[in-house]
């Protein structure tokens, strides 16, 4: 078992014939990706890395079967693209671009009310379900299958908890990138809800960063409802307020969205927060061991 | 990005938002000119820097005739304010806004912001007008007003004046206000803005209801929608590493501390700053390289950081995912081929590609301090710069 996505998703690439889109495209049909699909307008009939392109997504579905969608749209045509894949019906649509401007955002959040979809990002890394889906940019080697889910909005410090976690024997369910952007898609809160419900997964590592206030509501929810033990890991501990850290969501603005808050809040709430981003995985193993987990959670040799 | 008050008030002036009459000022004979063509009895002399706290340090003098304009652009002109927001530092003053004076009754503070709980753009409105809206929300947040705004029809004209009857705007003005953050959040959206904040709104003798100042920012990714908001860019007021990162679309931020960063990805550089701190070193700069760079681009990125005087050595920390290892690597060698390395140099590479990138590093002949993880990379450059 796993969360979102699995060995019999059936994926699209929305904007396939991009550079960046080809290269991940060939990564994800060599981990075993099923990519039954690509989409760019005007290219329709031709085909890439031996996988049809078609002019339109609703043409691909038709023709395809596909239940997810990836998209690798510039970012001045990707909120079209994410309302294109909304309405031909995707059970999944996730955003790797970047850079998307705010208020298109807005836009494409209130055009999916009521629909079925569920978008993950923009501006991350997708969503793996390791030895059986991959979906994005990471990197495949460092995952391995089991029980631990991963859910962060930063694409690098989810590959950074995933290796730690690989290197001590301990496998993940799935890992999702949320996206580091202010207005996104999934957040926290939908992801820690279907891990709690998956059978299959044991223990979360919860990566944020500062800014905004989701990591605090995500706290409270796992105190009011969660009945697996998540750690975490706050990154920018040491940024400046004021200052836009990258990510278009990570600024400390008006002494909100700090650290220092988010940490003190997730603490109370129960959740364990490693010191350092290098610790994060053994403070995941301390947690296992204090919930006799550990055992469980060894899905191969470190 | 940020512009000034004067280009901020042009903006909202075509917007049909009641500013009061100005104009700028680069010199004091400019200066006493715009306050003679103004014509009116008073005028302010303010300061033009991107920072607020301008009126508490200094830089928002009332004249009263051209002689005080004259002897108030001479105190502010070149002048350096420090303020809440500039930092111990301060910034230099080498723009002015002449402004006509006006008649305040009472000031109110009306602003525009995301909020990210509902991914809406929500106007808040307070009658505590004057003051930082943050302390407000402290303190009083009773008095801060909220409507959140539906993107796909706008601001109603009942939100408006459902804010306007809650902060006590006089009820023949009421009108008024509603026609001013109508147009305010027209202007918001129209031109992407991030931030849109009237500190203070003010209602006046006569009977308007105009923004006596105006801080407008705006998204960084829209810009390319923009071209006339990337005209009121004004390089004086940002770092000039920052300028230099800006054009290769790098993300740069300069630090006070000596550990140059380079970093795929906003939340592992954020965390390798923090990591250099917890193992006793202080980090230089902050530098996602982003996802789609290329040789040329980490090269840049490279010599912006080496530029940097204070910089005493430098850490790679690289997980590639969209970014392939071998790409830094190129980069990195190239830019030392280019202007020579003395700095140590650790690296730590993962991810895709990464024995393509180690093995190009290995065979470069440079003098790098391999690091096995981010906790080992930091230390190793804490202990070489010290």
């Amino acid at each position: 078992m796993s969360v979102f996505i699995n060995k019999d998703t059936k994926v699209i690439v929305q904007g396939i014939t991009g550079s960046t889109a080809l290269f991940h495209t060939k990564q994800m049909l060599e981990y075993g990706t099923k990519i039954v699909g690509g989409v760019t307008p005007g290219k329709g009939g031709t085909e890439v890395e031996g996988v049809p392109v078609f002019n339109t997504v609703k043409e691909a579905v038709e023709q395809t079967g596909a239940n997810a969608s990836v998209i690798y749209v510039p970012a001045p045509f990707a909120a079209d693209a994410i309302m294109e894949a909304v309405d031909a019906d995707m059970d999944m649509a996730i955003c790797i671009t970047e850079h998307i401007p705010v208020i298109d955002m807005v836009k494409v959040k209130r055009y999916m009310e009521g629909k079925k979809t569920r978008l993950v990002g923009p501006n991350c890394p997708g969503v793996i379900t390791p030895e059986e889906c991959k979906i994005g940019i990471m990197p495949g080697y460092i995952h391995t299958k089991g029980h631990v889910g991963v859910v962060s909005r930063s694409g690098t410090l989810t590959y950074e908890a995933v290796h730690q976690l690989s290197q001590e024997g301990i496998g993940q369910s799935t890992a999702v990138g949320i996206g580091g952007d202010p207005v996104n898609g999934t957040d926290f809160i939908d992801v820690l809800k279907a891990f709690n419900e998956d059978e299959d997964t044991y223990a979360v590592i919860m990566i944020g960063e500062i800014g905004g206030t989701a990591e605090e509501e995500a706290a409270e929810w796992v105190k009011a409802n969660m009945t697996k033990p998540v750690v975490g890991f706050i990154g920018g501990q040491t940024a400046p307020p004021g200052k836009r850290m990258g990510h278009a969501g990570a600024i400390i603005s008006g002494g909100k969205g700090t650290a220092a808050e988010k940490i003190k809040t997730m603490n109370a709430c129960g959740i364990k927060v490693a010191e350092t981003p290098s610790v994060m995985g053994e403070t995941l193993i301390s947690v296992l061991k204090e919930n006799n987990l550990l055992d469980q959670c060894k899905t191969h040799k470190s | 990005m940020n512009i000034h008050e004067y280009q901020g008030k042009e903006i909202l002036r075509k917007y049909g938002v009641a500013v009061p009459n100005g104009q700028v000022a680069y010199s004091v004979d400019d200066a006493v000119a715009a306050a003679q063509r103004l014509g009116t009895k008073v005028s302010v002399v303010k300061a033009q820097i991107h920072a607020g706290g301008r009126g508490k340090a200094g830089g928002v003098k009332v004249a009263k005739n051209l002689d005080e304009v004259r002897t108030y652009a001479e105190e502010i002109l070149g002048k350096t304010l420090v303020t809440h927001q500039t930092g111990p530092e301060g910034k230099e003053v080498k723009r002015l806004l002449i402004e006509e004076g006006c008649d305040i009754q009472k000031e109110y503070y009306v602003g525009l912001v995301l909020d990210r709980a509902t991914s809406r753009i929500v106007m808040m409105a307070s009658e505590e007008g004057g003051t930082e809206i943050e302390e407000v929300a402290e303190k009083t947040p009773e008095k801060i007003f909220k409507e959140v705004i539906d993107p796909v029809v706008g601001l109603s004209p009942y939100q408006a004046r459902r804010l306007a009857f809650s902060i006590n705007i006089p009820k023949e003005l009421v009108n008024k206000a509603v026609k001013f953050m109508m147009s305010l959040y027209t202007a918001f959206v129209e031109k992407d803005c991030s931030i849109a904040e009237i500190n203070p709104l003010v209602v006046t003798g006569d009977g308007s209801v105009m923004a006596l100042d105006a801080k407008l920012n705006f998204d960084s990714n829209a810009l390319y929608r923009h071209k006339d908001i990337i005209e009121y860019r004004d390089l004086d007021e940002e770092d000039a590493k920052e300028i230099e990162a800006s054009k290769y679309d790098l993300s740069y931020i300069s630090l006070e501390g000596n550990i140059g960063c380079m970093v795929n990805g906003a939340g592992l550089a954020m965390a390798t700053m923090d990591i250099i701190k917890h193992y006793g070193g202080d980090p230089a700069n902050f530098l996602d390289v982003g996802g789609g760079a290329t040789a040329e681009k980490v090269t840049e990125a490279f010599k912006i950081i080496l530029s940097d005087q204070n910089v005493k050595g430098i850490f790679v920390n690289i997980f590639g995912g969209i970014m392939k290892c071998d790409i830094i690597a190129e980069g990195v060698i190239e830019a030392t081929k280019q202007i020579g390395l003395e700095l140590p140099l650790v690296v730590r590479l993962e991810g895709t590609n990464v024995e393509q990138g180690k093995k190009l590093l290995n065979e470069s002949g440079l003098n790098i301090t391999a690091a096995e993880s981010m906790a080992d990379g930091a230390e190793k450059i804490v202990s070489l710069v010290k």
